[in-house]
């Protein structure tokens, strides 16, 4: 044994050798004053004033600050490096502000509307100028979960099976659909609703009921399931279907045992990014699907309402304290909807790509 | 003298072996290769192939990479055709009827000749013991005592006493080596006459390597085994019979087949000689 190995494994300790050093983090620090110190002095000799002036001004005098620092420090290519950082904080900042903004609105205001009769009763014996402890969302919960099951339950077989034919079978019209259901995914909504309106309850039915409005968000779902499933299958190595095909199964077999099970999470996540996608819609629900205020649970019969038909008709028809409280409790309750599919959908993905 | 040296050793590693002699196994079927021609689009990747596997012997196929082995492989199981643009001649015949005749059932030909893929490819839904056993869910095929088939695959793959405690455990906690062997036990339990192996050890360590070999020449007892592969230490260790593919920028085509220690101590061909002394390739 060396007396150097000895030495290195008698003091070697953890550390960072390529963290800054005292120096370059003082550095960092001094930009960041003067940059504040500058976008301060911007606030008060030029035209920008309030919030945003104020971060407007911050992050372009940072930009500059820090770029001359870099420069000086350590040439060009640094300072260019930097320049870049900052503008990719400044759009992660743009992108973001709107994003919290909204949530954070929105769960304060619409806390105060929060009650538990919101749950349980509907707006049949109550207008939306009553107080907010008369009538509740109950048919509007009834009604999204209504037409989004019955959506859902269209959509999955029409998508999942879209999406194999892109990716199993191949077909020749492969090419074309794919393109379509692209294409699809960008519908307005509400063209979606003056469709079924058009091609099925004029001529047709002659009623609006919560099975129109299941139809109209299908046709919203389908492109954007469709797509995501076939994303998650076209990451499946063909190895797979191979090995499968290789024992002596069926295509059939093979993509019903060995594909499908091995995306099992991926289609999840589709049909989950799907229902997000529909839940917060209004404009197809509100052309189609009639709007009704009492609890309904008929998806056949009679108007049904929705969610977003509660929040857009108690901003339309009101104008009172009470009305503005439904509105934002509607918005809510909306909402947290979304983030909960979405955090389940996240949750779903992550764990299958950690085992 | 590197070169010099190589096939010396090749050749003595060769003849330790005992060449079976065709029709001296009564087992299984042996395969038949006719006028084999394959394309992928307008390239033509392999010409005029016409190579008999006796039943019960090991036959390697060996040449430089691009020289049409994979592809040749692929096509005596209908596995070629999966590519969209490939086409192809000639005749395969497995017990003297050919595979590719107009209304032969392909599945029931997967199922006699079966496949181990390059990559170790267990299917990553299953467990071990799943995996096994999964070639009988997959053809619908009904097996009395599944525990006993389950068992017997494992030891024949050499992987039994590895895993028989951990049978319900997902494949992909199983090593490089270890996974490879679970596909072989995989495509034992639809018991094929025939297996098809494309470069089975490419990608692993070589005590690993060393376990396959051991299973290939345990399980050429009972079956006619067709080996594609790099190596020819390993071609030498676990093959009868050795044939020797090439491309000259065109189609890849036989050169010579043999018995394994004659190609490597008597190549007939030049090019043939050249490629097992290491001159190129």
């Amino acid at each position: 044994m060396s007396t150097s190995t000895e030495s290195t494994t008698a003091v070697a300790t953890p550390g960072y050798p390529w963290e800054p050093t005292l120096k370059e983090k003082r550095g960092k620090f001094l930009v960041f004053v003067a940059a504040l110190l500058a976008s301060i002095a911007l606030l008060f000799g030029t035209g920008l004033n309030g919030k945003l002036g104020w971060v407007i001004g911050f992050f372009l005098s940072f930009t500059v600050i820090s770029f001359a620092y870099e420069y000086r420090r350590a040439g060009k290519p640094a300072a260019q490096d930097s320049l870049l950082t900052s503008i990719s904080r400044f759009a992660i900042f743009l992108a973001v502000v709107p994003i919290v903004s909204i949530i954070v609105t929105v769960v304060v205001k619409g806390w105060r509307g929060l009650h538990w009769g919101l749950f349980t009763q509907d707006m049949s014996q109550a207008t939306v100028n009553d107080p907010i402890t008369n009538g509740g969302m109950l048919a509007a919960i009834v009604g999204t979960l209504v037409m989004v099951s019955l959506a859902l339950l269209f959509t999955l077989p029409i998508s999942i099976l879209t999406a194999l034919y892109l990716t199993e079978i191949k077909g020749k019209f492969a090419r074309p659909i794919r393109f379509l259901v692209q294409a699809m995914s960008g519908v307005p909504s509400i063209v979606a609703g003056l469709f079924i309106l058009s091609s099925i309850v004029y001529p047709i039915t002659g009623q609006r009921n919560g099975l129109m409005g299941a139809l109209a968000l299908s046709i919203l779902m389908i492109p954007t399931v469709a797509r995501t499933a076939e994303e998650v299958l076209l990451l499946i190595p063909n190895d797979l279907r191979e090995a499968g095909l290789a024992l002596g199964a069926t295509q059939w077999r093979t993509v019903a045992m060995v594909v499908v099970p091995a995306v099992k999470s991926g289609l999840v996540t589709a049909i989950i990014l799907g229902i997000a996608r529909v839940i917060g819609e209004t404009a197809p629900i509100l052309l189609v699907s009639g709007g009704g205020e009492a609890t309904n649970f008929n998806p056949v019969s009679g108007p049904m309402g929705s969610i977003p038909y509660y929040v857009w008709k108690a901003f339309l028809l009101g104008g009172t304290e009470e009305s503005s409280q439904r509105t934002w409790a509607g918005l809510l309750v909306l909402l947290a909807w979304v983030l909960i599919l979405f955090t389940i959908a996240r949750y779903i993905s992550t764990r299958t790509q950690k085992r | 003298m590197k070169s010099a040296t190589t096939p010396q050793s090749l050749a003595s590693v060769a003849a330790s072996r005992e060449t079976k002699k065709p029709g001296t196994m009564p087992i299984g079927s042996g395969l038949e290769a006719r006028g084999v021609h394959a394309w992928f689009g307008k390239k033509h990747a392999l010409k005029d192939v016409t190579l008999d596997f006796a039943a019960g012997t090991v036959t390697a196929l060996i040449g430089p990479s691009g020289c049409g082995k994979s592809t040749f492989l692929r096509t005596l199981n209908r596995m070629h055709e999966f590519i969209p643009t490939a086409a192809l001649a000639g005749e395969v015949l497995l017990g003297g009827k050919d595979i590719y005749a107009p209304g032969t059932d392909v599945t029931k030909i997967r199922l006699r000749i079966g496949m181990v893929f390059q990559k170790p490819n267990p299917f990553p839904s299953m467990t071990i013991g799943q995996n096994v056993l999964s070639g009988l869910k997959l053809a619908q095929l009904k097996v009395s005592h599944q525990d006993d088939l389950l068992e017997e695959c494992l030891v024949r793959a050499g992987l039994w006493d590895e895993v028989k405690d951990r049978l319900g455990e997902h494949a992909s906690a199983l090593s490089g080596g270890q996974q490879q062997r679970l596909c072989i036990a995989r495509s034992l339990a639809v018991r094929p006459e025939v297996l098809l192996m494309d470069e089975p050890c490419s990608a692993l360590d070589p005590g690993s390597t060393f376990r396959i070999e051991q299973t290939i020449s345990e399980l050429s007892q009972s079956m006619t085994i067709v080996i594609v592969t790099h190596n020819m230490q390993q071609a030498a260790r676990v093959s009868d019979y050795s044939a020797f593919m090439l491309s000259d920028g065109g189609p890849g085509e036989l050169i010579e087949v043999a018995p394994t220690n004659e190609l490597f101590s008597r190549p007939r061909d030049k090019r043939t000689e050249d490629y097992v002394t290491g001159r190129f390739g």
